[in-house]
């Protein structure tokens, strides 16, 4: 009883509610037109949400809003009945990652690395500093309504969609709008419903940030301002941006990331400062579903499957890497990836080219494993839920919004036709084509001649003739109402006729001409419905999908392993073992492997658990280390736009996919210390990692090695091949004051009482000043290396290491009092001004003067041959053989303080190491297997294999586009596949690719 | 005291000159042997004790060692010897600091200039010729880059006071950059590269256009205007010169082939990164290919990981006429490392001797020099050099002598000086 009093109350307020949504401030330029919209649709299959369908059911809405939905819902007496017998509704789609109604501006020309520099952000007002945060946008104050794109998304059963404008790091909020074309007003359910953010700086002029581990750490330090904004600092003012940043921390969090790699790096910061967001996936997250699953957040999946490529042309196709055709092949997997590893998530149409491929693509997805009811939830409950709207949009209930699609067949399947989208109660008429079905046999009479018609095909589609004696086909033209038919009577040409009339109900008519030009009327009647005439849709038999059931490899490229290798226990008998310890080289000895490290180095040592190399005629060295190296970043390795970036951070960035793993493997390489490039006296923190091919950016981090940074110095920090460069410093004298002034700075933060703002740049180099964080400094003239060790005695700290250090020998007294290491190049020189003075003798000079050298590449090619590069000093100095292979093994080792972990062939250290084929200093040398951590990453017989199963996959995924081709599929002309190279000076400096060369066909000077 | 010593030990051991006041050797007067040599001839036979004997800067006798009487003999007591490196694709002596652009002569402003010279902007007081003559090499193909037909180049030998004695073969070749014939990748692409491949096949038109009309200018004579552009490339047309087509993919390295077809010059291939996958056709058509430095990236991340390294492998057993070079704006300096790119294509399947023959026999019939020089026989100039161990192999190659034109060179360089410089500075020895 008190249940049904308190119903009563509910509809009471619901229908006073009614009455007062009836009122508006906006005048009316017509005579009012009050009306209840109320219809109810009967006989219809409803499809409430992702678990529930009735059958034979009615679904009853008034003034935009669901009454009723039911079996045995009663149809009030003022609705307009809509029988949708045969037809399905449901409800109509959510798309939470839209930018309709809120385009984002383009981003102006100008600027690029050689322009000059626009150090603040543009944007008038009391907003913040850096014009890519822009936390103040509301996408409520900016959303137009756009008919063009409305119907676009209606045509593909779309009802509501979350806005926001696409445009910066921080973005501002978004608002959940309806598609009805009416006033914003009504479209607008919600106006802040989620604050959206991205690694997009957009169309943000400002220099900074120009690299994706700069908008990572700007994301980061928005944080912490945020957070010190609270406390209402006097010298900040008003600050728009932080105090919008911080109000929409309440919203949901939504993080346009795209792609497998950068969904993880966004929820690494979000797990920083205690945010789950909600990401915006790539479409390549199957590739590392795992990774995936463990950020614990909810998914939008777009549907952007790649188009095949035309690989008919073979040298076009050359270009085309396995792992972009795989990608291909294996897009539409993704979706099922997402269901079967239980994340949730939901569906948006972002990022297709063509908005009208929705369905089909859905559909592609759905037959690679994504169940129909997980794609329909996906389409409606779940984004009704991540924002908040369930109780509004999502589902077909009473009270909900009247959003609802009528379709021809279960929405998914490919014969499905949505007729009608509504949404807030309008009616958006999709296709009316087929709402009657008309299939079936009529009776037709042309001035009093009698002939069967018959009307078959799909619904939507239907094709017809006369059957007598010889069945004539009959070209049918209908658009909603009109009909058109051609009827030529080869061998009874009299009775050719044009028809063109109204159809109505069961009975047709209108008139026509002869083939003779005299005018006729018709009729046509029908006798039987669509079930006497049986189906013959001639159509293709529709091909049962083939399943993709290619493995997904590990890193995704050709040389990526099906299945990780494992750690063994291994044993080399009868090598020549290089121990870098005191027993020197040892001839005929073993070295024992277990567990990932060095067991023990002897003559007969046995081992029955361990697996057997026969060493015999080979060298086994410790693992190469490369002290300088930029492979495996992405997103650029330089944040060039200020002169003191300590804040960024390449460990945010690592790329563990990038093929230059994989081939410095087969140089030997077991560790690369991946730097910040050298456009700033003061870069970025840098990551020591090791070569585990295959593993993910966390996995590759040399674990519990100490942090380090990048310092650079000379020509590269004052932009000498600028012409207009206003960033400061422009001169040695200038370098030395940044590096004075930025730890003049970072003294006076750490005195700062509680309460200050925590500056992420000064953090790290009050780490450096206690000692917590070292340098390697590239530099190259004698002064400027002075100059650099008398700022750092001056603060109390050492330059760790000098990197390139090509005038090293000019001042290796000063630098062995200093305490520094070295690590030079072996032989360069005369690329620019500042190493026209570099000589080959330089490592040995140093390392004569007592200081730990090492040879480094600072190139991905030259790092597969740094044994080499050793055996220069030995050529042109002369340095034992000994010393020389220390200087790519243990003395990196040394200068990046890992020597007691790896750099030798010493019992407990792991083991990383190296069997070569000859003395690893003899250009003849290769490498056989690299093992890193008792692991073989690189092995010269199993890399044979590799190379076969390439050109066997690469084949036949050829075959398979050329396939798609015949078959109709669109595709896209053949794209190269070329990557981006990281350099030390410049970011993403087109001739620094492979592209760039064949591009130019000249090859620009490398920059080091 | 010492101090006075230690001068006048260094003036009378020769080598107490700055790189500035090291001068070129005069002519060879009287005959020299070499004696007790391992001498790679670089044609593939090696003899292990063998002798050389030369004058007035020829190759008179190469045998195995003999007594030999009224003659200066030096005994290189089992050293090795071989012949002067060519660098078969330079930019050397017409770039000092690459990123100086001031010091840079190699890169002309304009797109068909064929009657640039590399020679006459040829440094012969470039402070790098003299650390490649340190590590073997001892002749350079001076090439200008840049342009669509960059220009004219030469040959030069590396012990010269000026470009005019540099001139080993002047004027050999004409250079054409083959514009690119893949698609720009979206992520690269500029405004108006969306149809990179058509413009190319425009501005290849143009090149043809220009030979035939240049082929009919041929036929003219006289000219009632002279055409400088016209004249500087008739040599290709008699096969006097060298048609020099720079480019690295099959596409392109076909149409290179028909263009050279079409008006029947002698083609040689510079780059031709991806020759490896056209062998046949390359051979077929009698191309000789000036590879791009084995010690380079692949191509592709789905190619081998040692594919630079092995493709001269590739090309010696199709037959391929090839050697290499080390390209691009960095192509000066790194020339020193010539033996060593060599030595990595032995470790890649060939044998040391045809890696040798790649760099010096090879080099000579690609430029059109073998007459004179690539091999140690007899009649040939006497370009000579002699390491300790193998000059292939950074870890035992040391030059001790070197002879051009019979000339005994001077092997000090700007580095060795600077070296011996803070050797005192830190009292090594």
């Amino acid at each position: 009883m008190k249940k049904k009093r308190l119903l009563f109350v509910v509809a009471l307020l619901i229908l006073q509610g009614l009455r007062i949504n009836a009122q508006s401030t906006f005048p009316v330029n017509d005579i009012a037109d009050p009306k209840e919209r109320c219809y109810a649709f009967i006989n219809a299959t409803i499809v409430t949400n992702a678990q529930t369908t009735l059958q034979n059911a009615t679904l009853v809405i008034r003034k935009g809003k669901i009454e009723a939905v039911g079996a045995k819902a009663a149809v009030p007496k003022d609705a307009v009945v809509v029988d949708c017998k045969g037809k399905y509704i449901y409800p109509s789609f959510i798309d939470m990652y839209s930018d309709y109604g809120t385009d984002a501006p383009q981003r102006a020309a100008g600027g690029g690395f050689r322009g000059s520099s626009q150090m603040l952000s543009n944007t008038k007002g009391a907003y913040g500093w850096n014009q890519a945060i822009r936390s103040e946008t509301d996408a409520a104050k900016i959303f137009a309504v756009n008919d063009a794109k409305a119907k676009e998304l209606r045509a593909i059963g779309f009802g509501t969609v979350l806005t926001h404008q696409m445009d910066g790091i921080s973005r501002g909020t978004g608002a959940v709008v309806t598609l009805a074309t009416e006033k914003e007003n009504m479209a607008m359910l919600k106006e802040k419903a989620s604050a959206n953010y991205s690694f997009n700086k957009g169309s943000s002029t400002q220099d900074y940030p120009t690299s994706l581990m700069g908008c990572i750490a700007l994301l980061r330090q928005n944080f912490l301002d945020a957070q010190w904004y609270k406390t209402k600092p006097v010298t900040e003012g008003t600050n728009l941006s932080l105090q919008a940043f911080l109000d929409n921390q309440s919203l949901p969090q939504i993080f346009d990331a795209n792609d497998k790699w950068n969904d993880l790096r966004a929820d690494k910061v979000g797990d920083e400062f205690g945010v789950q967001y909600i990401i915006k996936a790539g479409g390549n997250e199957y590739q590392r579903i795992g990774e995936v699953k463990a950020t614990n957040a909810s998914f939008i999946v777009p549907l952007n499957f790649p188009q095949a490529m035309d690989v008919e042309d073979p040298a076009d196709a050359r270009f085309v890497s396995l792992s972009d055709m795989k990608h291909w092949e294996m897009a539409p997997t993704n979706p099922a990836a997402f269901e079967k590893a239980s994340i949730n998530f939901a569906l948006t149409t972002n990022g297709l080219k063509e908005t009208n491929i929705f369905l089909a693509n859905l559909r592609k997805a759905i037959q690679q494993g994504l169940s129909e009811q997980k794609a329909l939830k996906a389409l409606t409950e779940t984004p009704a839920t991540l924002l908040g709207m369930y109780d509004k949009v999502g589902s077909l209930e009473a009270g909900k919004l009247a959003n609802f699609l009528i379709v021809s067949a279960p929405v998914f399947s490919d014969k499905a036709v949505i007729y009608q989208n509504w949404i807030q109660g309008n009616k958006y008429l999709l296709k009316e084509d087929g709402w009657q079905d008309i299939r079936g046999n009529y009776t037709l009479v042309i001035n009093n001649t009698t002939n069967t018609l018959s009307i078959k095909g799909e619904a939507g589609k239907p094709s017809a003739e006369i059957i007598g004696v010889d069945t004539t086909k009959v070209d049918l033209t209908i658009k909603d109402k009109l009909v058109m038919m051609v009827i030529d009577f080869k061998k009874d040409s009299i009775h050719s006729a044009r028809l063109n009339g109204v159809i109505s109900e069961e009975n047709w008519g209108g008139t026509g001409q002869t083939v003779a030009g005299s005018p006729i009327s018709w009729t046509a009647t029908k006798t039987s419905g669509q079930s006497a005439v049986a189906d013959t849709a001639k159509g293709k038999k529709t091909e049962s999908p083939v399943l993709v059931t290619s493995p997904v490899t590990y890193p995704f490229n050709g040389y990526g392993f099906t299945e990780m290798p494992k750690q063994q226990n291994i044993l080399i008998k009868n090598a020549t073992v290089w121990t870098n310890e005191k027993e020197g080289i040892l001839a005929n000895s073993d070295v024992l492997i277990k567990n990932g490290k060095i067991a023990a180095i002897g003559k007969n040592l046995s081992d029955a658990a361990a697996k057997i190399i026969d060493g015999t005629g080979k060298h086994l060295s410790a693992g190469i280390i490369d002290e300088h190296s930029h492979i495996a970043g992405t997103g650029g390795i330089n944040e060039c736009s200020q002169s003191v970036t300590s804040e960024v951070r390449i460990a945010d960035i690592i790329d563990p996919e990038d093929v230059d793993i994989y081939r410095q493997l087969s140089g030997g390489v077991t560790s690369s210390h991946i730097l910040h490039g050298s456009c700033n006296t003061i870069g970025g923190q840098t990551q020591l990692i090791k070569l585990r091919w295959g593993a993910n950016a966390e996995q590759l981090r040399f674990a519990g090695s100490d942090p380090f940074i990048k310092f650079a110095l000379g020509e590269n920090v004052k932009r000498s091949y600028s012409n207009s460069s206003n960033r400061f410093p422009d001169t040695r004298m200038g370098v030395e004051q940044v590096l004075t002034d930025a730890f003049t700075r970072a003294r006076d933060y750490e005195a700062m009482g509680p309460g200050k703002r925590r500056d992420l740049e000064l953090d790290a180099l009050v780490e450096i000043m206690n000692k917590k964080r070292f340098i390697t400094c590239h530099s190259y003239v004698q002064s400027e290396i002075t100059s650099a060790m008398r700022v750092a005695e001056k603060f109390g700290f050492k330059v760790n290491t000098f990197t390139h250090i090509l005038e090293g020998y000019k001042v290796a007294d000063k630098m062995k009092a200093h305490g520094a290491n070295a690590s030079t190049f072996s032989d360069w020189w005369s690329y620019k001004m500042e190493v026209v003075d570099a000589i080959p003798q330089n490592a040995y000079l140093m390392q004569k003067e007592g200081i730990n050298v090492a040879i480094n590449s600072d190139d991905g090619e030259m790092a597969r041959r740094l044994n080499q590069e050793a055996a220069k000093s030995v050529k042109y100095t002369d340095m034992s053989e000994e010393d020389a292979l220390k200087m790519v093994t243990l003395n990196p080792a040394t200068m990046l303080h890992v020597a007691d972990k790896t750099g030798s062939i010493k019992a407990g250290k792991d083991a990383d190491l190296v069997l070569w084929s000859d003395n690893p200093l003899s250009i003849y040398a290769k490498a056989e297997k690299t093992i890193v951590d008792g692991v073989v990453y690189y092995d010269i017989e199993k890399d044979k294999l590799l190379r076969e199963g390439i050109a066997k996959e690469r084949a036949r995924l050829i075959q398979k586009m050329i396939g798609a081709k015949k078959g109709g599929e669109k595709t896209s002309p053949a794209t190269p596949s070329f990557r981006e190279r990281n350099y030390c000076e410049e970011d993403h400096h087109e001739g620094k690719t492979f592209w760039g060369r064949i591009d130019n066909n000249k090859l620009s000077t490398d920059n080091q | 005291m010492k101090k006075i010593l230690l001068f006048i030990a260094l003036l009378i051991s020769g080598v107490a000159m700055a790189q500035e006041n090291m001068h070129p050797s005069p002519a060879q007067t009287g005959t020299i042997a070499l004696t007790n040599g391992i001498i790679h001839i670089g044609n593939g036979q090696v003899i292990e004790n063998g002798m050389i004997v030369f004058s007035n800067g020829k190759i008179r006798d190469v045998r195995a060692t003999a007594s030999i009487a009224d003659v200066k003999v030096i005994d290189l007591k089992g050293k090795h010897v071989y012949p002067g490196v060519i660098a078969a694709s330079t930019n050397l002596g017409l770039v000092e600091v690459s990123a100086v652009r001031s010091t840079a002569d190699y890169d002309e402003v304009g797109d068909i200039n064929p009657s640039i010279r590399s020679l006459v902007a040829y440094n012969t007081d470039s402070k790098v010729i003299n650390t490649l003559r340190s590590n073997g090499v001892l002749l350079a193909h001076v090439v200008p880059q840049g342009g669509t037909i960059s220009g004219t180049s030469s040959v030069v030998q590396l012990d010269a006071w000026n470009w005019e004695d540099a001139a080993y073969k002047a004027d050999n070749g004409i250079h054409f950059n083959m514009p690119s014939l893949v698609a720009v990748p979206a992520q690269f692409r500029r405004p108006g590269d969306e149809d990179r491949v058509k413009q190319s096949l425009e501005k290849i038109e143009r090149i043809r256009t220009f030979f035939r009309e240049a082929k009919a200018y041929h036929n003219q004579a006289p000219h009632p205007q002279v055409n400088l552009k016209l004249e500087a490339v008739q040599g290709l047309f008699d096969k006097s010169k060298i048609f020099f087509v720079h480019c690295n993919l099959v596409k392109e390295m076909m149409m290179a082939i028909s263009m050279a077809k079409e008006f029947d010059f002698k083609l040689v291939l510079v780059g031709a990164d991806d020759s490896w996958l056209m062998t046949d056709m390359l051979k077929q058509n009698n191309v000789a290919v000036i590879l791009s430095q084995p010690h380079s990236v692949p191509e592709t991340d789905d190619d081998d990981v040692d594919q630079p390294y092995k493709t001269g492998a590739a090309l010696q057993k199709a037959g391929i006429l090839f050697t290499i070079c080390q390209d691009g704006g960095d192509g000066f300096w790194r020339q020193r490392n010539l033996p060593f790119q060599a030595g990595t294509m032995a470790a890649y399947g060939l044998t040391k001797e045809q890696a040798l023959t790649a760099i010096t026999l090879s080099a000579a019939k690609i430029l059109g020099i073998d007459n004179i020089t690539g091999s140690l026989e007899t009649g040939k100039d006497a370009n000579i050099v002699i390491s300790e161990g193998d000059l292939l192999d950074m870890k035992s190659s040391k030059v001790t002598q070197a002879f051009i034109q019979g000339r005994e060179i001077n092997l000090d360089n700007k580095q060795k000086q600077l070296f011996e410089r803070y050797k005192y500075k830190y009292s090594i020895k």
